[in-house]
């Protein structure tokens, strides 16, 4: 007499389109890609099916290391950069009356439907020198001439923390606008100002969602391709653009997709650590 | 911290309005609080009580008037700046800190040292009845105990006024019951002027010295708990105070009070003639007799209920007018009535208090 009926077989089926197409769309690409990390290469251009760990020792070569090591810089970095800019943002916009919150928020949650590609050619305008930013600086008088700013680190930072910062903010806001507003207010009556109270009350309860949020945007950044292909200088290349490169100019796959496995390890290990610290709050809570 | 200190915390407001938009919180309040008493904010949701203390606390602005704690004026002051301790509805303990760190906050703001801290620290845990409890989470706290560590979070500064937001509505009636006496032997063990909003008016005289019933932004009535409750001012006051008899009537010759065509005498002043009155009597000040009397300050009428809690016995009466007129006493003194019986209903003239619209 168990009180839940156990679902049927046809209701089974209803899942068998979805699971069917996650398995001919992304498993078998995905096994593909871990067989052919094993592959042999030829020299010239193919590989043949086999199994050795050629491409695997390769990774431990210079180039992969410098490349790898890189792209989580440029990942950490702009983690540090969005979690600092968007959670004051996000205080401050939780903190506001209704409707000036409210426009903000859908103002900022817009860019989400812009697509990679027009955010790296639209930084890239900005940044450039034919029309870009560098342009009324001379207009204005304070520069002499027009300057580009892209490519380079600072422009492929700029743009994947523009990426990024949405999400950020996303993963901030539910708790944020949860804080009650009289935790800080009774930190305020025991003598705290409103910048102590902020780094004594505010953050220190929000010390795991921002720990969240920074994580989200180090592994959603450390996949990323256009931003720092459109923006970058082949010094500035992360880990995604090398492993295109490697795939199709040196046309070589099994060390692509050796590559390709690492950073999936290890984008997914650091999911893993996000959902770990999402359940431990739930659970403080 | 037991020493009494005298003349701290005495609390002037002048004209004080704050409106949020369109609607109107507070409407103009003007009240002089003696120090070293606890004042209740009496009065039902919305009637501005809490913006008041918010005010006091500075955690909002006033549009007009002006606030003086200890003759200072303190109106512009931050809420960090103003030494008052504050108890929230929801208590706002921080998550985050253990149950001594909380206390310890304000401490170490001030940038106490250590050892003094941690001495403060048990003091006050000891003063609300929680020695040793310092390293505990919040979250492993019950409800009665999380309302202590509010009380000693927010007495560690010796703060010149305590304020309390409904502070035991989180509750239940049988521990709120013992907390407000707990509470109260504690604010008369300080000395600590203390300020309390609360919509209960049992909360209230258990615990006040003095009330101050609110309504739409306005004081109804100041005055000690008792003498609130004995000599209501309008008929407002006398209903939120407990529950009353309105008797509606009109002023005749010789200081009487016409209701229903029977003359009534009243104790004290007298309305002048031909004015319309309204008399407040409690339940408890009624009596009710068999049979059917047509003397002075009474009103004859056929009981309708019976209500007999063991504690305490009333009874509903039709007397013909608007509501039922409700008697109330000891059920040791009860009179043999049962419903459907013709009775009089008798109102002491010490009794029936004038009392405005």
């Amino acid at each position: 007499m168990s009180g839940r009926r156990r679902p049927s077989v046809r209701s089974y089926l209803v899942l068998a389109f979805p699971v069917g197409m996650l398995a001919i769309f992304f498993l078998t690409p995905f096994l593909m890609m871990v067989a052919a990390s094993f592959y042999r290469r030829i020299s010239g251009g193919f590989y043949e099916p086999g199994f050795e760990l050629a491409s695997y020792t390769r990774l431990f070569s210079g180039l992969f290391v410098e490349r790898a090591l890189f792209s989580i810089w440029v990942s950490l970095v702009a983690a540090a950069a969005c979690v600092t800019l968007a959670f004051p943002f996000t205080y401050f916009l939780t903190q506001m009356r209704r409707r000036p919150h409210v426009v903000l928020l859908v103002l900022v949650m817009s860019a989400l439907s812009l697509s990679e590609v027009i955010v790296g050619f639209s930084w890239s305008v900005v940044l450039g020198r034919a029309a870009g930013i560098s342009n009324i600086l001379v207009w204005l008088g304070l520069m002499g001439e027009a300057q580009p700013y892209q490519p380079g680190f600072i422009a492929v930072l700029l743009g994947l923390s523009y990426i990024a910062f949405p999400y950020c903010i996303l993963t901030l806001y539910p708790q944020l606008s949860r804080l009650d507003r009289e935790v800080s207010e009774a930190a305020q009556t025991l003598g705290a100002s409103p910048w102590r109270t902020f780094r004594t009350v505010v953050i220190p309860i929000m010390r795991p969602t921002i720990m969240a949020a920074f994580l989200l945007v180090f592994v959603f950044t450390l996949g990323s391709y256009l931003i720092a292909a459109i923006l970058g200088r082949p010094e500035h290349w992360t880990l995604s653009v090398f492993i295109s490169d490697q795939a199709s100019f040196n046309a070589n796959v099994p060390f692509a997709s050796a590559m390709a496995m690492v950073l999936t390890v290890l984008s997914l290990g650091l999911v893993g650590m996000v959902l770990l610290i999402e359940s431990k709050t739930r659970r403080a809570e | 911290m037991s020493e009494r200190r005298e003349a701290r915390g005495a609390l002037r407001l002048q004209g004080l309005v704050k409106l949020f938009g369109e609607v109107t919180a507070v409407a103009g309040v003007d009240l002089e609080l003696p120090p070293g008493k606890l004042i209740s904010f009496l009065g039902p949701s919305g009637c501005g009580k809490t913006t008041l203390l918010r005010l006091i606390a500075g955690l909002e602005q006033p549009t007009e008037g002006r606030v003086f704690l200890d003759g200072r004026d303190i109106t512009d002051l931050p809420p960090h700046a103003r030494d008052v301790g504050m108890v929230f509805q929801t208590l706002a303990l921080f998550p985050h800190l253990n149950v001594a760190g909380n206390v310890a906050y304000g401490l170490r703001i001030r940038g106490a040292d250590r050892s003094a801290m941690n001495r403060r620290v048990e003091e006050l845990l000891g003063l609300v009845d929680l020695p040793g409890l310092g390293s505990r989470r919040i979250m492993q706290l019950s409800g009665g105990q999380r309302q202590r560590v509010a009380t000693a979070r927010a007495l560690a500064l010796e703060p010149r006024l305590f304020l309390l937001d409904e502070p035991l509505s989180a509750l239940d009636a049988n521990l709120r019951e013992q907390l407000q006496v707990e509470l109260r032997l504690l604010q008369q063990k300080l000395g600590i002027t203390t300020i309390m909003v609360t919509h209960d008016q049992r909360e209230a005289m258990t615990m006040s010295d003095l009330v101050v019933v609110m309504r739409d932004g306005r004081i109804e009535q100041t005055g000690e708990a008792l003498e609130v409750y004995r000599r209501p001012a309008t008929a407002f006051v006398a209903k939120f105070m407990g529950s009353t008899n309105l008797l509606e009537g009109t002023a005749a010759r010789g200081g009487r009070v016409m209701v229903r065509d029977r003359p009534f005498a009243l104790d004290g002043q007298a309305p002048s003639e031909g004015e319309r009155v309204l008399l407040s009597v409690r339940p408890e000040d009624a009596h009710l007799e068999a049979g059917v009397a047509s003397d002075e300050n009474s009103l004859p009428g056929t009981v309708v209920f019976v209500r007999d809690l063991g504690e305490l016995f009333e009874c509903y009466v039709d007397c013909g007018l608007e509501d039922h007129v409700v008697v109330a006493g000891s059920p040791r003194e009860r009179v043999p009535v049962s419903q459907g019986d013709a009775v009089t209903v008798r109102f002491p003239p010490e009794a029936c208090v004038v009392v405005r619209e």
